[in-house]
């Protein structure tokens, strides 16, 4: 295969998407790798010795390759002043696929990981309904369930972008709060029509059993349409950092009102305005109004290969990779620019793309050994458009940091080097 | 299985016939009844229509004893803070530069500071202060910014009344699709 039958699609290198597929890594392979035409010398292969004695037996819980252990959340120094509160963020750049293992699901706490005893966990549901209720884990385990794969963001991810000037950061550091997983759980609605909500109720509020109590309040339409009472995570029990023995889920919304560690539902005429929906977690326009309870999050997508603090060690051919996610759909097109943006390639995509999930993406790219900026732009089933970072930053100012869901730029270097830059 | 008990228990909670039927398709109606009065120590939630505020009140200057010895160090001897995420006093929203967002500048409503000391602060050991002792801090904190007097004694029919100097500076957007 020769350079000339790879289609080039944009400029500075793009390749059609189709070789991903089919005349694919073959050709890819060829063009990159000239280097292997003729054979080395030094290179003969030998059995290794683990296949030359058995290995370790089966065991009752699974652990990782010891030669994988560098891929870790990456959290934030303890404060003392400000115990159990931070984050930690998931690898994107490590990870493929659509789905983040539980073990590097991103976290945000607000007073910790409660040590909770399912036995002793009650989740109540009260206020404007007929019936207050009580639920134990146990009967919970007993309703019908459903499983459903979404994306989870907090709605603080990103947000150093919105500062004047480009950070050094990687994926991770900087995009890392959005993870992706499939959540079973029971119809929160099944619960609320069980305790018979009144009809001058309008608004869940939502609490969690952490040391900060915290809690948001969710309009009942929203709470009545697909939110979600999750037990299971990728088919094990949620785990203690992501709201172990339950949590609420409310798909494709700011991750911070999918309360964790949930004990009550109180239903109500108003929200409550809690701390975490005035203070914090609200967007301060230029016009200084504030914009309160702003849920779904944007049309987005980010490259985690190629990426931020990574290296390109030698010219040749990089399958560019990301995610993309929606808080109001599936992904329908993401197109790839390693010119800053003036032109554009389509991405492939997996043809069924679940409603607010993680989209992976790929295109080739031929690095040449000059400079290069590779952005991604998302658009939704919605129609929705991921905007530049300076039109995003234009309309809503930066007074406030949430819902950042601008285009990222990756700027390579002669050199091979990658670094987060504004273009 | 559904039991003749939990049947019982449906019907007699339901306003009517259908949803009786309802709870039988779903099979599963297994919520324990309980009463509002039993959830006084568990539901701290307190809104600004002055539902939820408990019994009890205080001073500003009973708060500031409070205070320095439970909140300065974070906040500071007078609410200036030892972060931008700690400060509590002070702040314009109006202000020509990026605006200080405090509880006095940005907070819309009062009751927010109730409801969030009460279940969260302080963050060392939340829940450990008595209604009185919430009461009074709060008022400290809203006398530092000079919302209301140091004499002003606050329960929950003065709580009530205090209004905040940013409370039309919020958008409600929750139904924005």
């Amino acid at each position: 295969m020769s350079k000339q039958e790879l289609e080039k699609v944009a400029a500075n290198g793009l390749i059609n998407r189709r070789h991903l597929l089919g005349l694919g890594l073959a050709g890819m392979g060829t063009v990159a790798s000239t280097s292997l035409l003729g054979a080395d010398a030094g290179l003969n292969l030998e059995i290794p010795g683990w296949s030359k004695a058995p290995g370790a037996n089966a065991s009752g819980y699974g652990s990782r390759s010891r030669f994988t252990d560098d891929m870790q959340r990456m959290a934030g120094n303890p404060n003392p002043l400000y115990p159990g509160g931070g984050s930690s963020r998931s690898p994107l750049h490590q990870l493929h696929g659509s789905i983040t293992p539980n073990s590097l699901h991103f976290e945000r706490h607000h007073a910790g990981i409660p040590d909770i005893d399912p036995a002793q966990h009650k989740l109540v549901i009260h206020g404007l309904v007929r019936q207050p209720l009580v639920f134990s884990y146990e009967d919970l385990l007993r309703y019908p369930m459903v499983s459903k794969i979404y994306f989870l963001e907090c709605s603080g991810n990103s947000g150093s972008l919105f500062g004047p000037n480009p950070a050094d950061g990687s994926a991770q550091s900087l995009h890392g709060l959005v993870s992706g997983a499939e959540w079973t759980g029971i119809p929160l609605s099944t619960l609320l029509d069980e305790a018979g909500v009144y009809p001058e109720a309008r608004w869940i509020n939502a609490v969690g059993a952490d040391a900060a109590s915290m809690g948001r309040s969710i309009p009942l339409n929203r709470a009545m349409d697909d939110v979600m009472l999750a037990l299971f995570q990728n088919g094990e029990p949620v785990r203690p950092g992501q709201g172990y023995p339950m949590r609420l889920f409310v798909p494709g919304c700011e991750g911070n009102i999918s309360v964790k560690w949930l004990t009550q539902i109180k239903l109500t005429r108003e929200p409550t305005h809690f701390r975490d929906e005035t203070s914090k977690y609200t967007d301060t326009r230029l016009d200084r109004k504030s914009q309160q309870f702003t849920f779904p999050m944007g049309t987005k997508s980010v490259i985690t290969a190629p990426s931020g603090q990574m290296k390109l060690e030698r010219q040749g051919i990089y399958q560019v990779t990301g995610i993309a996610w929606s808080g109001r759909g599936s992904i329908r097109r993401v197109e790839v620019s390693a010119d800053g943006g003036r032109t554009w390639a389509d991405a492939m995509i997996d043809s069924h793309q679940s409603e607010k999930a993680l989209a992976r993406f790929r295109i080739p790219w031929q690095w040449s050994g000059g400079d290069a900026v590779l952005q991604s732009r998302a658009t939704d089933s919605q129609g929705n458009v991921q905007p530049t970072r300076t039109s995003l930053v234009t309309e809503k100012g930066n007074i406030s940091t949430y819902h950042f869901h601008g285009i990222q730029s990756w700027a390579v270097n002669t050199a091979g080097d990658v670094a987060n830059v504004y273009a | 299985m559904f039991t003749l008990k939990k049947l019982l228990t449906a019907s007699a909670v339901s306003a009517s016939l259908v949803i009786g039927l309802s709870a039988v398709v779903q099979a599963q109606s297994l919520g324990i009844p309980i009463n509002e009065s039993q959830l006084q120590d568990f539901d701290l939630i307190a809104q600004p229509d002055g539902s939820g505020y408990p019994q009890g009140s205080g001073t500003a200057m009973q708060g500031k004893a409070i205070f320095e010895r439970r909140c300065v160090a974070c906040h500071g001897m007078t609410g200036e803070g030892t972060s931008a995420n700690t400060r509590l006093v002070g702040g314009d929203m109006q202000s020509e530069e990026r605006p200080i967002r405090t509880v006095g500048s940005y907070w819309p409503h009062a009751s927010t500071l109730f409801d969030y000391v009460q279940r969260a602060m302080p963050a060392d050991a939340p829940k450990s202060l008595t209604s009185d002792e919430v009461y009074q801090v709060i008022a400290y904190v809203l006398n530092l910014n000079g919302i209301i007097e140091d004499s002003l004694i606050l329960n929950k029919e003065t709580l009530m009344q205090v209004e905040m100097p940013n409370k039309d500076g919020f958008i409600d957007s929750s139904q924005a699709l």
